[in-house]
């Protein structure tokens, strides 16, 4: 399994380099490859690679939760670009706490990024299940607004089957 | 057939880039006035991330559909963007946790003039 997550890596690292060079003389394609083999021979003796690390056969899932979020944070931007223009100020900040089902910590981590990603919700403070967060608009800051981007999140992240869960 | 759509796909970049590049900047300048109007330190994190998001991500669609752009400086742009999706809401929490953690204390209900409490 571990070497899978390396190959994986390899080939990402190795597009990478080819993405960005556009320099492919034989005296630069060296360089790339060393430091490529550099890179990996660092990340396997630092025990970096992981499931939270490498997820590349969650690839799919991870790129549908973003086209979802791109839409949710456009429609977001419009309310938040209104309250900047409107000629009397008028928001209505609020304090929510939001509970989250998400198991493992880079679940969480997505859900607390996505909504602070979102124009008008900030999170504050992340408590166990519990994160606290700061909205534009209270009306539009109710813990219900969260289930759907949290039930999402728990999905891209953690997986329906849940079996490698992070203890702690 | 499809060379008839690419060379009206040609014409038209430059245009399409140079309106997204404006309109990237135009939310730029909305994301500052309400960084400005704003009442208080966390309201005005909100405000900011209009240009963390939107304002970035028109500017760089617009630098991609420019004439001068070459498929490495889409593939550059594209990496940009990514980066900015990923470390904006970071950075943006870390402040908002460290004025939490400080103990700064948000402003809570409506704010404006429409309740008349205050002229």
């Amino acid at each position: 399994m571990r070497l899978g997550y390396l190959i994986g890596l390899a080939i990402l690292l190795s597009a990478l380099w080819l993405a960005f060079s556009g320099l492919y003389k034989p005296r630069m394609l060296f360089f790339g490859l060393s430091s490529i083999i550099i890179c990996l021979v660092l990340v396997s003796r630092l025990r970096l690679l992981d499931r939270e690390a490498a997820p590349y056969f969650r690839l799919p899932v991870y790129l549908s939760y973003w086209v979802w979020l791109m839409i949710e944070i456009l429609k977001a931007n419009w309310i938040v670009i209104r309250a900047c223009l409107r000629a009397e100020l008028d928001i209505q900040p609020a304090l929510v706490k939001v509970a989250t089902t998400c198991r493992t910590d880079l679940a969480k981590t997505v859900f607390a990024n996505s909504i602070t990603l979102t124009p008008g919700t900030v999170t504050l403070e992340v408590e166990g299940d519990w994160m606290l967060v700061h909205g534009l608009y209270e009306d539009q800051t109710q813990p219900e607004d969260f289930i759907e981007m949290d039930r999402r999140s728990a999905e891209a992240a953690d997986g329906r089957k849940r079996e490698t869960e992070v203890a702690g | 057939m499809i060379e008839t759509a690419l060379t009206i796909f040609e014409t038209l970049r430059p245009w399409a880039g140079g309106a997204l590049c404006l309109l990237g900047g135009l939310l730029a300048i909305i994301g500052t006035v309400g960084v400005l109007r704003f009442p208080d330190f966390y309201t005005r994190l909100h405000a900011a991330s209009v240009t963390d998001t939107s304002a970035a991500t028109s500017l760089l669609l617009g630098m991609a559909l420019l004439p001068e752009t070459t498929w490495l400086i889409a593939v550059k742009l594209a990496a940009i963007w990514v980066f900015i999706f990923i470390t904006g809401p970071t950075s943006t929490h870390a402040a908002a946790s460290a004025a939490h953690t400080a103990g700064l204390q948000p402003v809570i209900g409506r704010v404006g003039r429409r309740d008349g409490d205050k002229a």
